[in-house]
């Protein structure tokens, strides 16, 4: 669309639009580029309570990877991001084919299902934390009921505090994979699901044979988004146990935060981060990548 | 009832049990996701004494609006206990100008990725994208250093300049996107018309945009009303944000613990993104597409 | 000197050249019509002279004066484009007027000039309606409005009634003839469509895979075509196409499709040279005066009756020839049916060069 012609105001007129796009650029090359390698350089250095840039190689990385607790954070986010993907997931598409069955009511559940992806993580760690207090939520009020030995606790065990986790950010999310999942099943031609009635398929088999495959694209965006949320979950944890009980529901996130800022660790807290970031890009740069190709002009 | 409905529905066979139990799955669920709520509802009306007494589920016997008052005007957090009304008003101030900053900005970049096309305009449009998704650990500490020089630790205005820096990526999405469909020959023909640059944004495209503008706006006005990380990072003290007070309340553990108005708090933390689903619920939606799947 | 004189335009994005040298003049008050399939670069050339793509070499002169980096709206040019690109926000006048306000011109003289365009184009009753509540011809109109509200020194269509539906595509296309007559505009006009072409143009330029195969008037494109591509691309059914060679005699085609009927060339040629005989479909047929010399009786395959004519398709030797017959013709399938070929009519290109030797 440019062109070329003497004169300032001309030449003005073309470069507008890229000086009009050079802040907005320049903000994010500094801001996330630039800090990115800032903070890979401070996980290189010797910082402790402040930042030092004092070579130390990959030394932070070595001590990040003796830390029985970094393990710890590695493992529950193994079972949080497992168990948060696969049932959100699974409990998504059920919710979205059942949805699917023309319901008259489908106006009013669907908001349902859907609202508590509105809220703050903050406040669902609340509410939940609250919900599952063993001594005045929900456990006490089934012992009320006369079920004595009514036990759920798990907020308060070591070994099952990230399942509650896992049950607080699966109520979060699930909904909006739910949504995802019926936008899918939605753009599906209806001209084939007739076509499959007629060469006589039940309908279980249109699910199974026709419908799930072609949702392939929803899957697909479904799996890259839980993971990328699973992977910077923060707020949920720290409003639902702080990290506890003791260092129970550990993740990434939490370590990195308490190791930069509360335990003057800075290296390894950096190196932390940076074990993150690589996590994220190896999910989401062939995504991105791909989708950008796809749009030929 | 769409012809497609029609075909499904005409493959399972009016089966009267078979929507028995679907209808009754469906309203078991709903029952599951408002349950969070509900007792959040309920406990915030409630006086403590009925707490300890009892079934989390049931209603308020004797409903009161305490928890609420003493939640908004005179709840302790840290040291100072006038409620968190101070917090609120600051998330409100850090907001609003973030919103409309990275709306604006990304708006005009969405115009220029799609109608001014340049060399490299996708490396540009791609590296600004990825920015949407870096774990924020990665820039937590240099983002502390810089706020730190330039005087902007623990202060709204820093909280506002990180949330445009990191919002830009997203808004810039929407308006590509939404622009990549509008016709390019209507850039065109106002260029033959004598329309510049500026002329062309605003009386061309702008006018066509309230959708997407409502989009990103709710987009942008939910996800940093409820960020967390960069409050709780940045602006730890009187300036901080309205999470970050929920959470201080929440984890507070001096004196007597008041559930009531913990409660009361998180409901008051939750209303304007509830207020906005509420309200604009479709757009909402849209927003979060978008923002999972991409181009 | 013409008034637009195109010369040797190039336009190339990487490796790919779009258009590769491209001549091209025409008189003011000329109708220049831009033919191809789709990709052949004429779209690309039309917005070379509208200043929306530039050109990578060549000149674009208009009246003399070099337009090559002049912005857009320098260039005195107004443009009607295949979506019409009517602004959806504002109302029709408003879209009319839009120009108007941009070159600064004070609002009662606008009004007014949108009330004088809107009569000439019967719109004047849509001036408050938006885009979005008008019919596909009425946009049309709205477009063309917005182009001549400017009185510009060039017009440009792009493909302007391929979003119309047949009938409509008829009457908005004797609404531009009647424009152009009425108001002596120079026109380019782009377009895939060999009939509108024929109707409209005062000059038709032929172009394909970026370069131009023929220039001329209608008729010497459709009677005369340069090469197979032109005369192929041209009428409709298509020019049938008989390859042969050229017999002892000079003056007979040797068919590949049918060795013993030789056919009489329109002119004499070097006896064994590889050609291809092309003839219309009007020149095979009835002859009710019985002036035409060749007569053969060919087998019918299929009769396709249209209305106004009936076209047959006769076997000959291993090819079908499409024959044009009057309306009310009936052949009966399957039985032979005697038609006349007027050879003067024909032509020949080379079989290598694929280019009109006779």
């Amino acid at each position: 669309m440019a062109t070329t012609s003497p004169g300032a105001l001309r030449r003005l007129q073309d470069w507008l639009p890229r000086l009009v796009l050079a802040p907005s650029f320049a903000l994010v090359l500094v801001f996330v580029y630039g800090f990115i390698v800032w903070t890979a350089v401070l996980s290189m250095s010797t910082s402790r309570i402040l930042p030092v840039y004092k070579w130390a190689g990959f030394d932070a990385y070595e001590r990040l990877f003796a830390q029985p607790n970094w393990w710890m954070a590695l493992k529950n986010l193994a079972i949080f991001g497992s168990l948060y993907i696969i049932v959100c997931i699974a409990l998504g598409l059920f919710l979205a084919i059942l949805l699917d069955q023309r319901i008259r009511i489908e106006g009013v559940l669907r908001p349902i299902y859907l609202y508590p992806m509105a809220l703050s993580f903050v406040v669902t760690g609340t509410a939940w934390k609250w919900f599952l207090n063993p001594g005045m939520g929900f456990q006490n009020t089934v012992r009320g009921w006369g079920w004595e030995s009514f036990t759920f606790d798990w907020l308060v065990r070591p070994d099952m505090a990230i399942y509650t986790v896992a049950i607080a950010g699966i109520w979060q999310a699930s909904g909006f994979v739910m949504a995802m999942f019926l936008a899918g099943l939605r753009g599906i031609d209806s001209e084939m699901l007739k076509a499959a009635t007629v060469d006589g398929a039940s309908t279980f088999t249109i699910y199974r044979r026709i419908v799930i495959p072609l949702l392939r694209p929803a899957f697909l965006s479904a799996v890259i988004v839980l993971a990328h949320m699973a992977i910077k979950s923060y707020d949920l944890v720290i409003a639902l146990t702080g990290g506890g009980p003791g260092n129970a529901t550990e993740l990434p996130s939490t370590f990195m935060y308490s190791y930069t800022f509360t335990r003057s660790q800075m290296a390894v807290g950096s190196a932390s981060a940076m074990i993150m970031l690589m996590g994220i890009a190896a999910i989401m740069v062939p995504y991105l990548y791909s989708e950008l190709r796809e749009e030929k002009r | 009832m769409s012809a497609r409905e029609m075909a499904i529905a005409t493959a399972a066979g009016p089966s009267r049990l078979n929507r028995v139990v679907i209808y009754g799955l469906l309203l078991i669920f709903a029952a599951m996701y408002l349950l969070p709520l509900f007792v959040m509802l309920t406990t915030s009306f409630k006086s403590l004494d009925e707490i300890r007494g009892g079934d989390i589920l049931a209603l308020p016997a004797d409903p009161t609006i305490q928890p609420w008052l003493r939640a908004w005007g005179s709840a302790c957090i840290g040291v100072t206990c006038d409620g968190i009304k101070g917090y609120f008003w600051n998330s409100i101030k850090m907001v609003v100008p973030a919103v409309l900053i990275s709306t604006a900005l990304g708006a005009l970049n969405g115009y220029v990725l799609t109608k001014w096309r340049f060399r490299g305009h996708k490396l540009v449009f791609g590296l600004m994208l990825f920015a949407c998704f870096i774990p924020f650990q990665s820039v937590l500490i240099p983002m502390a250093r810089v706020l730190g020089q330039l005087g902007l630790s623990n202060t709204t205005a820093g909280l506002v300049l990180v949330h445009v820096v990191y919002g830009i990526g997203f808004t810039t999405l929407f308006f590509r996107n939404y622009y990549e469909a509008f016709p390019t020959e209507l850039i065109h023909s106002a260029q033959m018309d004598g329309a510049g640059f500026f002329t062309i944004f605003r009386r061309i495209l702008l006018p066509s945009s309230a959708p997407i503008i409502v989009v990103c706006v709710i987009y942008q006005f939910t996800n940093i009303w409820n960020d967390f990380l960069f409050g709780v990072s940045f602006a730890s003290g009187e300036s901080a944000p309205m999470t970050v007070a929920l959470n201080n309340l929440v984890a507070s553990s001096t004196g007597v613990k008041e559930y009531n108005v913990d409660m009361a708090a998180a409901v008051i933390a939750a209303l304007p993104t509830l207020i906005v689903y509420v309200v604009a619920g479709r757009y909402f939606m849209r927003g979060l597409m978008a923002g999972a799947v991409k181009g | 000197m013409a008034f637009i004189e195109i010369e040797r335009l190039e336009r190339s994005i990487g490796a790919h050249n779009i258009l590769k040298g491209i001549d091209v003049s025409l008189d003011k008050g000329g109708f220049l019509v831009l033919l191809g399939p789709s990709g052949c670069g004429k779209s690309t050339l039309l917005n070379a002279i509208a200043g929306l793509q530039p050109p990578t070499a060549g000149d674009i002169r208009i009246d003399g004066d070099s337009v090559v980096g002049l912005h857009p709206s320098k260039r005195d040019i107004a443009m009607v484009f295949q979506s019409y690109a009517l602004y959806p926000n504002m109302t029709v006048g408003q879209n009319i007027g839009f120009p108007l306000e941009m070159a600064g011109i004070p609002k009662a003289q606008r009004e007014a000039d949108i009330a004088t365009v809107a009569r000439t184009l019967q719109i004047g009753h849509l001036l408050d309606r938006r885009p979005a509540q008008l019919s596909g011809g009425q946009r049309q109109r709205v477009a063309m409005a917005r182009a001549l509200v400017r009185k510009p020194r060039l017009f440009l269509f792009d493909e302007p009634l391929s979003n119309l539906d047949a009938k409509l595509r008829v009457e908005v296309r004797a609404e531009i003839k009647r424009l152009h007559q009425q108001t002596g505009a120079t026109i380019i006009y782009v377009t895939h469509d060999q009939i509108e072409a024929m109707t409209l143009a005062t000059q038709i330029v032929v172009m394909k895979e970026g370069e131009i195969q023929q220039t001329g008037t209608p008729a010497e494109i459709y009677n005369r075509p340069a090469n197979m591509f032109v005369a192929d691309f041209m009428g409709s059914p298509p020019m049938n196409m008989l390859p042969g060679q050229v017999a002892e005699d000079g003056a007979h085609l040797i068919p590949e499709a049918a060795p013993d009927t030789p056919l009489p060339l329109p002119a004499p040629l070097a006896p064994g040279r590889k050609v291809v005989l092309g003839i219309r479909p009007e020149n095979i047929g009835d002859d009710p005066t019985g002036a035409v010399p060749l007569r053969l009786d060919l087998p019918v395959e299929i009769v396709e009756p249209t209305g106004s004519d009936v076209f047959l398709w006769l076997r000959l030797g291993s090819a079908l020839l499409t024959a044009r017959l009057p309306g009310n013709a009936q052949p009966p399938v399957g039985a032979p049916y005697p038609v006349a070929f007027d050879m003067t009519r024909a032509v020949v290109f080379d079989a290598d060069s694929r280019q009109r030797i006779a």
